[in-house]
Formats: C-alpha cells, structure tokens, sequence
C-alpha cells in the first residue's frame, strides 16, 4: 500500500500548490482590477477617512467634504445656498450621491478617482502627503454649469410640478451649461453615516414611482415628436430641397404599402391650399408634408445625417449617456413616421440639444462636456477640457437655412416667455407615446438657441405626460416657455 | 529549534517518507510549538483589538486564556494516552483553531460596529460560542485519547459504524426542511437551542467502515478482471463498493443539494480504493463515475447549473447569484500580497465570512502570504497524516489514516478552491478555522484518531519498562536546554 500512499501525498502537494497558483492569480495579478472595481465597496469605505475633493461651478460649492466626529472622519455635504433651499436637488443630476451603502452617481462615480485622490496626476502631491504624514487629500472637479441657468431651469421645471429635463449647451464649445432632470432627490439622504437613516432614503427613493434618482437629461430617451423634423430637414436641404419647395398640404396622409393613415396635429389642413411650403411646412409643423419629405429623402441620407448628429454614438459626458437611435426603419410606412419623430425615434434631451447647439454653431458638433477643469487640493489646475469638435454634421449654408426656417417656427409658435429684443429660433415637439397614444397626454418638446444670428445658448426641455395640460398640451405652450426662461437667464449672465 | 538534535540523530531518508526509527517521545517538541501557536494567536488578538477598538479589552484575556488552557490540556492528554504521536499534528491543529478564533472575534466586532451603525441591537458574539465548542471539541478529543485504547477495535465494529454513519447522512434528507434546511442545504437536524450537521460525523464513520471492509476483503479487490491499456480492470462483480460510494454521493446531492460532501465522500473511498489494491484501474473508473454524476447533476438540477455558471462568470449576475464569490474576490484582491492587517479590511463584507468564506477573509487581512501560510499548515498536516499512514504497520491503521488525512485534503481544496474561483462554490467549511461546531468537533475527533494511529506507529514494539512521569520529564529537558 506504500506506493500508493506516496503517490496520493503528491497528489495533496499538487492540489495545494494548484490552490497556491490560483490564489496569486487573484491577490497579485488580477489584483488591480478586482481591487478598483466600482463594485468593490471596500475602496469606498476606506475613502471616507480621507478628504475627498470638492465639486464646483462657478465659484458656487455643490459637494464638499465636512470633518465630523464619527469613526469616518468627513461627511460629505452637498450644501443648500441660502437664497437656494432646493439647490441640492437642483444640482443632483450633476452631482450624483456618494453614499457609503449604495456606491456613487454623477460626477461622484465618473470623477472619482480625482476626487478620492487616486488619480495618477495627483500621484507626486499623494506621495508629499505621505512623506509628510498629512492624510491624502482628493482633488476638486470645475464643473461647466452655469449656477443660475441650472436654478431656473430646475425652478420652472418644479414650480407646476413637471416631469421633465431641461439641457442647455454652449454652441460653440459643447459646454453644458445646465443639465436639470425632475422630480429629483437630495443626495445628502444617501450620504449620510446614519445607516438606518440612509437605507430608508434609499428604499423610499426607489421606491418612488416618479424614478427621482434617474437623470432623465443623460439616461432616459424619448420620442422626439415634431423636433425631429430638424434631423429631417438638414437630410432634406443636403438633398437638395429648398424652403420654397412644396409638398402636400393634405390633413392626411396614407402611409406607403398601408392602410393606416397619418394626420396633422388636431387634423387641420397645412394652410388653406393643397400645397404647402417647406417653410410653411417647418412654422406650422405639418405632418403630413414631412411624411412625404423624409420619404422623397429615403431612409439612406436621414440615418447618414442622424449619425452625423451623434445619433447612436457613444457619448461620455463624462457621465455615461443612454444611446439614441432612430430604430431600424424596415421599410417606407416606418420611413413615414420615423419623418415626423415617432415610430421608434428615441432622443435623450442632452442629444436632442447638442441638435440644436450643431445647428446654432454653423453645424459643427461640439461634443458636449461637464467638467471644465480638474485641480489639485491646492487649486492649481490639473487638467483643462478643451472644447472638442465631432465634425461638420450639417454644411454651413443648410445650418443657415435651417437656422432661417427655426425663427420661422419660433415666431409662429405660442406659448409665455417670449423675450423681448432677443430673436430665437426653435422647433417645439408634441411626441405621442404609449400603448394608447391618442389617450395619453403627449410628451411635450421645446429645443432652440439664441440669440438667433450669434447663439450663446441652446437648450431642449422636455416636459412628459403633457405636464399640466394633459391631452391639450403642446410644445409651445407647455415646453417653450421653460426654454425661453432658460434662454433669458443664460442671455443676462453671459 | 532546540530539538534540532532529535531530528539531526535520525536524518529522514529520502523521499521524506519512510518513518525513522524514534525512541524518543518528542513531546517537548508539541509543547515548545503549542506555545508557540498560542504566542502567535494572543499577538493577532492583540492586533485585532488594536486596530478595531483603539484599545485591549476584556475579550483579550477571555478568549486568550481559554485557549491556552484548552491546548495546554489537550498536549497534556496527548502526554499521558498517546505518548508517541506525531509531535506537529497537534500544534499545527492549535494555530489554525486560533486564527479562526481571531478571525471570528475580528468578525464579531464588525458586525457590532455594523450593528451600530444600522442602529440594530448588537449580536452576541460568535466567538465566544466557538470558544464553548472548541471546549466540547477538545473534550471529545481527550475522550478519544483516553477511552480508544487501539484503533484497531474500530475494525470490529465498522458494521454497527457504518450503519450509524449512513443512517445519521441520511437523517437531514428525511426530515422536513424547517428542520433541517439551513441556506439552501439539507445538512442540519435542527433541534431547539441546538443544531447539527450529522454529515461532518458521518464522514469518519464511514471512513472507518470502508477501511474494514476494503482490509476484509482486499483480496477480493485485487483479484484481476480484464487487463486493458496497460492496466488492471477489477471485475464487474467486484464494483460493489464503489457503486455503493457513488450511489451515496449522489443520494446526498440529489437529496440534501450537498455537493461539497458529495464530493468528499466519494473521492475518499476512491482514493482509499486505489491505496488498498494498488490498481490505478479503480481511479479511472471512479473518475469516470464522477463525471457522469456530474454530468447528470448538471443537466437535472438547476442549483447545480447555477453553481457552475457562477463559477464560469461571477460578475455575470453579480446581485445574486454572484454576489457572495465577487465579494469574496475583491476582498482577496484588495488584500493584496501582504493583506491590510488584522482588523484593518472589510472581511465582513462577504457573506458567511465566519464559515464557508473565513479563507477570504484571511486572504484579505492577511494577504497571500497568510493565505499561503495556513495553506502550508494544512499541507503538512495531511502530509504528516499521510506519513502516519506509511509508518503504520497493519492495513486497516493505514487505511484508515489515508482516508481521515486524504478527506482533510479534498475538504481543503473544495473549500478554498471554490472560494478562490479555482472550482465552482460548494458548502463547506474550512478545518479547524471555521465557526461551527459539528464542523470542530467532528475534525478534532478526526485528530484524535489520526494520532492514536500515530502513536502506534512510533510506538516501540518492544514492550518497555513504563516510562518516568512525562511532565517531570518535560520540565528538565527544557531547563537542561535553555
């Protein structure tokens, strides 16, 4: 039995040298990864002994890192403004929450490892830190927003009660200059040290049947309606339609190959004759003539100028935005309704304004951006964005025309909020959804920039589910006055 | 090493296996290292306290001196019934039950601080029942010392064992789950204020019942079927046992969804198989068998898919399923090489941490170097075992400490493989480190019986006068040294 024996004993050598090999496989070699997986809430909870960075934008704090008594040494604030109660809940889609339980969103997760001091471009101050003994302390995150574009935006969307995003961008750099998505939440709930406390935030706020914690700006996308019929208008004048090019006025309009039929908002005529204008077409927002245009366009040069616009790329602001697309589009019914925005079109508002910002910057696409500058605990800059262009989406004199045909559509549209000596141009969307569109109040859509011939700002609003209006409501009268709002406050601070 | 000497007069030929001749009792030897073993166990409670509480307090002295106590009775117990056993087993058996303790009491502290934080009443603290059953455990070791006067009786009533081993494996499958399902395995009989698992004793017994049987009818076994590739086949005829092996194996799968002591039963009686017919021929069938277990387990059951799907990809359904394995390997991960020190992780982190999943938290406070050392431990202590079973001089004595050193084995890799994600996750736990007391009790009664064999094999066959009282003994050769 002597051989065997000794055979098994180096079996029991090889099985433990087997559980050696493998176990330095996962402590030292795939250490790394496994150690700074954002799944992995050990790093976390050691980062609250330390000094995490603070977030600003302009001068204003939105999250900063409180010393306190407790076993974990700073608590992380996100302070209220004193003229500003809510100003937490207005800036939590930027932010996002860094809580001990739940991980972290926002710039919170996309900038974390500047903030926790991590980053290898704070490596030589860490390194000081340690050799003088003083606790590492996390760098700062300059964000893009403009304070008081962010407040009204998120005060209007608020004051009735909206749900909805507003985005506003910088045209000529892709600075995004508010980002508001409502309802919202106070991210200090979640980042509090009272774990009770916490965890029954946590569960109210997922509860919520109102999503508070989804930043409906990056993360949700949505029909567009009618403000999809820029995309198909930019595609239409590349091919070689111009504004005084007419195509039906008909209230209604059969779909190729179908029996279904299509109609204008409320089923009126495009106009008292049987044909209308493109830029008839574009002021009133007729349906039916945009069928026949993005079907005349072909599916080919619509998807060419979708992607141009960064429809179904990958954006990274750095926060991760959810794709657009524009669906399939099997064949010419689909190509009908994908014309007015419908169909499966689905926009997120930040895709849907940096449409409008291409537009306003002579269609060159700015990729838009949040983190202005990175710096140091000192202040000293690490890192500065430079604004980055993605193309020429839309050629200059189709951006002009385009531009032309939104101050058609703006000066046509309704609604409150009109500025007076600042000229906008815009397109206003009422997008159906739902199993039972023509019973559920539309969503309402509002994208523009102005000033018209130079824009400093342009935004989309989105309100859902007709905000106060429900079935009634429109683009113009629920979402327009938003946006205007928007605009003033960006036009006077800037 | 002040016995240097000792080990220096009789070199270990080569090969490390073949038993030296020894006279000497080399019990000296256990005490300097059972010593040894509570130094470094009170100095990691110190640690632990250090790092967790800012400050010693009164759990220290508690946990540290009824541990000292406890071992210092066991090497005495091992002085008087089992004079000539291997002096590391027990030493070696020390520190891992210290560590665990350590690693439990760490445990306990977190989840009071947990508590705290959660704002839930405070838990009490697991480490102290673990320092109750490590009692109960030792007391079951000394009663093994004290009342086995030689193993071989065993051999006489391996039927009567057997039985008991079977029917007490089979209990947990017939009762209703409110007794006996504990986190989704039947393996306990659950009693009020009072719980066991009957399968960590089955596995000894059994044990002891296969070596009788495989020792009775060895012949029988040996006798050649069909030569084949070069080797001998047994007879079909001859397959009973290992069928009934198997047949068991897949009976506690199927009905107590236990796939860790499944696969320690069966790969045991297969490798006690080989060792009593030298026929590698058994091997390739018990290999075989187990793949088409396996097989059949993976395509029937779905807890068995899901183990395996685990194992493939954690991250897969890391909420759920994976949750436990992921834990598990960013605390290994953040650890590092040199771990972050006692009492400075988040071992608490992963689920089960004080049963199923201590090796994790030793990988991440202590590091791979910990992870390797408590590795190592285990490998000379199976290897000691294995030595033990060599040195012996009847067949039933060497099976039997084969199989109670190879299952300590196979019950280390499954646990620590599949914590490690080097094979999928099965339930067991961790020898002597782990929390539990069926687990304790069961694995020093499994000590005891190895070193009743060790001390048969270094016994002199000589009959000698009655040696001096060993304690006076100890204490001249120890002042003769220093």
């Amino acid at each position: 039995m002597n051989g065997p024996l000794r055979k098994v004993a180096m079996a029991v050598m090889f099985l433990v040298a087997a559980l050696l090999a493998n176990a330095t496989y996962v402590q030292v070699i795939k250490a790394d990864d496994l150690r700074t997986d954002p799944r992995n809430s050990r790093v976390l909870i050691d980062e609250y002994s330390r000094q995490r960075g603070q977030i600003s934008a302009s001068g204003q704090v939105l999250a900063v890192s409180v010393p306190t008594d407790s076993r974990y040494k700073y608590l992380r604030t996100y302070p209220a403004t004193p003229e500003q109660p809510m100003s937490p809940l207005a800036y939590a889609p930027v932010t996002g929450f860094y809580s001990m339980q739940y991980g972290s969103t926002g710039l919170e997760r996309s900038e974390d490892a500047v903030l926790n001091g991590s980053d290898s471009r704070l490596f030589g101050r860490r390194f000081f830190d340690l050799v003088s003994g003083r606790d590492p302390r996390g760098g700062n995150v300059v964000s893009t927003i403009d304070p008081m574009m962010q407040q009204v935006a998120y005060d209007e969307l608020t004051a009735k009660g909206y749900t909805g995003a507003v985005v506003a961008i910088e045209p000529s750099t892709g600075k995004i200059l508010a980002m508001v998505s409502t309802p919202s939440y106070d991210p200090n709930r979640l980042s509090g040290h009272d774990g009770a406390a916490t965890s029954a935030a946590w569960d109210e706020l997922n509860a919520d049947p109102d999503k508070p914690m989804l930043n409906r700006a990056v993360s949700q996308t949505y029909p567009p309606g009618s403000t999809f019929k820029v995309v198909v208008t930019a595609a239409a004048l590349a091919n070689g339609v111009s504004p005084e090019d007419r195509f039906t006025a008909a209230s209604n309009i059969t779909l190729p190959d179908t029996t279904t039929t299509l109609e204008n908002y409320a089923g009126s005529t495009c106009g008292s004759e049987p044909t209308a204008t493109l830029r008839e077409a574009f002021a009133r927002s007729c349906n039916t003539a945009f069928v026949e245009m993005g079907i005349n366009t072909g599916r080919e040069a619509l998807a060419a100028q979708a992607e141009a616009l960064g429809i179904g790329e990958d954006m990274s602001i750095p926060l991760s935005v959810a794709e657009s697309t524009i669906g399939p589009i099997p064949d010419g019914a689909a190509l009908g309704q994908s014309s007015i925005g419908q169909r499966d079109v689905a926009l997120t508002p930040l895709e849907n304004a940096v449409i409008a910002a291409t537009v306003a910057n002579g269609g060159v696409r700015m990729k838009p951006y949040l983190v202005e500058q990175l710096q140091s605990p000192d202040l000293s800059v690490l890192a500065e964005t430079v604004p980055e262009s993605a193309g020429q989406a839309i050629a200059p004199e189709v951006a002009a025309t385009l531009t032309d045909l939104m101050i058609g559509a703006e000066n046509f549209a309704g609604g409150a909020g009109k500025i007076p000596g600042v000229q906008i141009a815009s397109k206003t969307g009422t997008a159906e959804h739902g199993s039972d569109p023509r019973n559920t109040p539309p969503h309402t859509w509002y994208i523009a920039f102005a000033p018209a011939q130079q824009p400093t700002v342009a935004v989309a609003v989105i309100v859902e589910d007709g905000g106060d209006r429900a079935l009634a409501a429109t683009g113009g009268s629920v979402a327009a006055p938003i946006g205007r709002a928007v605009i003033s406050a960006g036009l006077q601070g800037g | 090493m002040s016995v240097s000497h000792v080990a220096g007069a009789f070199p270990s030929p080569p090969g490390g296996f073949a038993p030296a001749p020894l006279q000497s009792t080399r019990r000296n030897t256990e005490l300097l290292l059972i010593l040894a073993a509570i130094g470094i166990t009170l100095v990691s409670l110190m640690l632990v306290e250090a790092s967790q509480e800012q400050a010693l307090t009164w759990d220290l002295a508690k946990y540290g001196l009824t541990y000292a106590a406890l071992f210092l009775v066991a090497h005495l117990a091992v002085r008087r019934f089992a004079t000539y056993a291997d002096p590391l087993l027990l030493p070696i058996v020390a520190l891992l039950n210290g560590l665990g303790l350590v690693l439990i009491h760490r445990l306990d502290l977190a989840d009071a601080e947990n508590a705290r934080f959660m704002g839930n009443p405070i838990p009490s603290p697991d480490a102290n029942q673990q320092v109750l059953w490590t009692a109960l455990a030792i007391a079951g070791f000394v009663a093994v010392l004290v009342l086995l006067h030689d193993y071989r009786l065993l051999a006489r009533y391996s039927y009567t064992l057997g039985l008991i081993g079977l029917v007490a494996l089979a209990i947990p499958a017939l009762l209703p789950s409110s007794l006996s399902e504990v986190n989704g395995a039947k393996i306990w009989i659950r009693l009020p204020g009072f719980s066991i698992q009957p399968g960590e004793f089955s596995k000894i017994l059994l044990i002891i019942f296969f070596a009788s049987v495989l020792v009775a009818k060895r012949d029988l076994f040996t006798t050649a079927g069909k030569h084949f590739l070069g080797m001998d086949f047994p007879r079909a005829r001859d397959l009973g046992p290992i069928l009934a092996a198997w047949i068991l194996s897949i009976g506690v799968m199927v009905f107590e969804k236990d796939l860790g002591t499944s696969l320690l039963l069966f790969t045991t009686v297969l490798v006690m198989l080989y060792i009593a017919t030298e026929r590698v021929g058994w091997l390739l069938i018990g290999f075989g068998l187990l793949a088409v277990g396996f097989f059949f387990a993976y395509q029937m059951f779905g807890h068995v898919r899901v183990r395996v799907q685990t194992w493939l990809d954690p991250f897969a359904d890391y909420a759920n399923t994976g949750y436990q394995i992921s834990q598990s390997l960013f605390g290994m991960a953040t650890g590092g090489v040199g771990g972050t020190g006692l009492g400075s992780g988040r071992p608490a982190q992963v689920p089960f941490a004080k049963t199923d999943f201590i090796v994790a938290a030793i990988g991440e406070e202590l590091g791979l170097i910990g992870l390797a050392a408590i590795l190592l431990l285990f490998l000379v202590l199976i290897v000691r075992g294995l030595r033990t079973a060599l040195a012996v001089r009847d067949s039933f004595g060497k099976l039997l400490a084969a199989g109670l050193s190879f299952t300590l084995a196979i019950q280390l890799f499954v646990v620590v493989g599949g914590v490690t994600k080097l094979i999928p996750l099965t339930g067991l736990t961790t020898p002597f480190v782990s929390y539990g007391g069926s687990s304790l009790l069961a694995n020093y009664l499994l000590l005891a019986l190895l070193m009743k064999i060790s001390h048969s094999a270094r016994e002199p066959v000589l009959p000698r006068k009655k040696p001096a009282p060993p304690i006076a003994d100890a204490q001249t050769e120890m002042m003769g040294r220093e």
